[in-house]
């Protein structure tokens, strides 16, 4: 798995595509920081990485659209394969190395609440507690993305799907407003947005964690399942 | 080394194999030959692991690849038909993630990698750029992966496709070389490429293996004569009169006219006798040179046409 991860990190930084996606990312994120100056110091932070995850809605789908179909169109495929690897390690390996590169992105927004620390008092448990919710986030929105990139070997329809997904993901809190009752909890239950809500107003609750890296698993044990299916398929 | 019992792969209606059974002794250098579509590729594919089969075994050095694929794995070099290359990765970094990948110590690995660099010749460009070589450098660095970790078993997917005839020539001495340590599976559709390099042979057709024989036996067992093309300087009607008088020559017809009074011939002849003396002794007493004379191999498709019209003839 580590052998996978070392390879997929240094791809996305032997190409363009982290350094413009990062690029890219800090120059949205300056304009933000710089619309959010008005706020006052305890709001700042909070509105600050709110936006920070609703920009992940671009970002993604291009970090994560090459992982499996690259791989596919490639014919590497047949390398990972038939190595001796399970296949839960090698999308364990294209999840993380993902993760890592997103995690380097991540690492570069810092310097925003840095300069909030500097000129003001912010409440650091609220940084930290908003930073968490947004990790775990990425996390699953990865997982969505090599689950997404599984299905295809094209890497834009893969990006389409992915963010597809996470704008519907995002809505299902949406949708409860539709129901009410039974069907209104279900769905206020599942919403991945709302609980991730919680972390950016300062409330770090175990079940909400569980919770996200649960949806994460699942993305993850469904595209295992895809590669598993394709080797068996009949047609 | 490698067993095979009653595999079959069916995509919906289609058998791509259809119950085929075939061992695979230790060093032992099998070639699987068939047109394109035969099912070489999937047979190849499912040993490998790469796809699984809908029913049958396949065992690799008693390892079942259902229950035991990881061991299985660890077993086999595979070089599939297009070789699995990251372009964006030099040929050192490439092998360093193979040999990472089939978890090779890396103390181990250091004079290994030297080693299977100078044997398929690329180390004078390891610090290319995958996606920057040739064809045949890119078969090469395919070849060196599959020779990761030196496994027992190799299995090689068309080796030779698309090289030039000097390439083709180090792939087949390779493959030679390295059939003496490891029990390899080669497919090819080229008959004199598996007669000069394989042990034993399998003919698979439409899924089904139709003969497996050593090279030799199986190109005797399919004529039952002698084809010679020769070359002779002389009036067509004169020389075609002694050839057809020689004993043991079946048939006889004209190739091509290559100048004035220069033809060529195909000869057919009895197996068991050998007419090119006399042809030798007879043309050259009436004055007419033989330029050329060469036997002719009897090409794959020809050996299919066989088989298949005899498979026809015993279902009627």
């Amino acid at each position: 798995m580590l052998a996978i991860i070392r390879r997929d990190f240094r791809s996305y930084f032997k190409s363009p595509i982290a350094y413009v996606l990062i690029g890219l990312y800090m120059l949205l994120l300056g304009l933000f920081f710089n619309s959010y100056l008005g706020l006052g110091i305890s709001d700042i932070i909070s509105e600050f990485v709110a936006s920070m995850s609703s920009m992940l809605i671009l970002i993604i789908p291009i970090l994560t659209m090459r992982t499996l179909a690259e791989d596919k169109k490639n014919g590497t495929e047949v390398l990972l394969l038939t190595s001796p690897v399970r296949v839960t390690e090698i999308v364990m390996g294209k999840f993380f190395a993902c993760f890592c590169v997103f995690l380097v992105m991540t690492a570069a927004t810092l310097i925003f609440p840095l300069i909030v620390i500097i000129v003001g008092k912010p409440d650091i448990m609220m940084i930290i507690s908003s930073y968490l919710g947004y990790i775990l986030i990425g996390a699953v929105y990865i997982s969505l993305g090599v689950f997404a990139s599984s299905l295809t070997e094209n890497q834009i329809i893969a990006s389409i799907i992915t963010l597809v997904f996470m704008f519907l993901i995002q809505n299902i809190g949406y949708l409860a407003g539709f129901f009410s009752g039974f069907l209104n909890k279900v769905f206020l239950w599942i919403s991945i947005f709302d609980r991730y809500m919680d972390f950016n107003k300062g409330i770090i609750d175990l079940t909400s964690i569980v919770f996200m890296i649960s949806y994460t698993a699942v993305f993850t044990i469904l595209t295992v399942r895809i590669i598993e299916r394709k080797r068996w398929s009949q047609g | 080394m490698i067993e095979i019992q009653n595999l079959t792969k069916e995509y919906g209606r289609i058998k791509a194999i259809d119950n085929i059974s075939f061992n695979v002794d230790k060093g032992e250098i099998l070639g699987f030959l068939g047109p394109n579509g035969a099912g070489k590729t999937t047979t190849m594919n499912i040993i490998t692991g790469f796809i699984s089969s809908t029913s049958g075994v396949v065992k690799v050095a008693g390892f079942d690849i259902l229950e035991d694929p990881v061991e299985v794995k660890k077993h086999i070099g595979y070089l599939p038909e297009q070789p699995p290359l990251y372009p964006d990765m030099t040929v050192n970094e490439y092998l360093d993630f193979c040999a990472d990948l089939k978890k090779i110590p890396s103390k181990k690995w250091k004079s290994e990698k030297k080693d299977i660099m100078e044997l398929v010749k690329v180390t004078h460009v390891s610090h290319r750029l995958i996606k920057n070589l040739s064809k045949g450098y890119k078969q090469r660095v395919g070849f060196a992966q599959a020779l990761v970790g030196s496994p027992e078993v190799l299995i090689l997917d068309e080796p030779t496709v698309g090289l030039d005839p000097k390439q083709i020539m180090e792939i087949r001495n390779l493959i030679k070389a390295l059939g003496k340590k490891h029990t390899i599976i080669l497919s090819s559709h080229i008959l004199p490429e598996v007669s000069a390099v394989c042990d034993r042979v399998v003919i698979i057709n439409r899924g089904k293996i139709a003969a497996i024989d050593t090279p030799d036996n199986l190109s005797k067992a399919l004529t039952d004569f002698s084809r010679f093309t020769i070359t002779i300087e002389g009036p067509e009607n004169k020389v075609k009169n002694i050839i057809s008088n020689i004993n043991g020559v079946k048939n006889l017809k004209t190739s091509a006219q290559i100048r004035d009074n220069e033809y060529s011939y195909i000869i057919e002849a009895d197996k068991n006798a050998d007419v090119r003396k006399p042809l030798f002794y007879q043309l050259a007493q009436q004055g007419f040179p033989i330029l050329e004379l060469r036997s002719l191999n009897l090409s794959l498709e020809e050996v299919f046409l066989q088989l298949t019209t005899n498979e026809e003839k015993e279902a009627v």
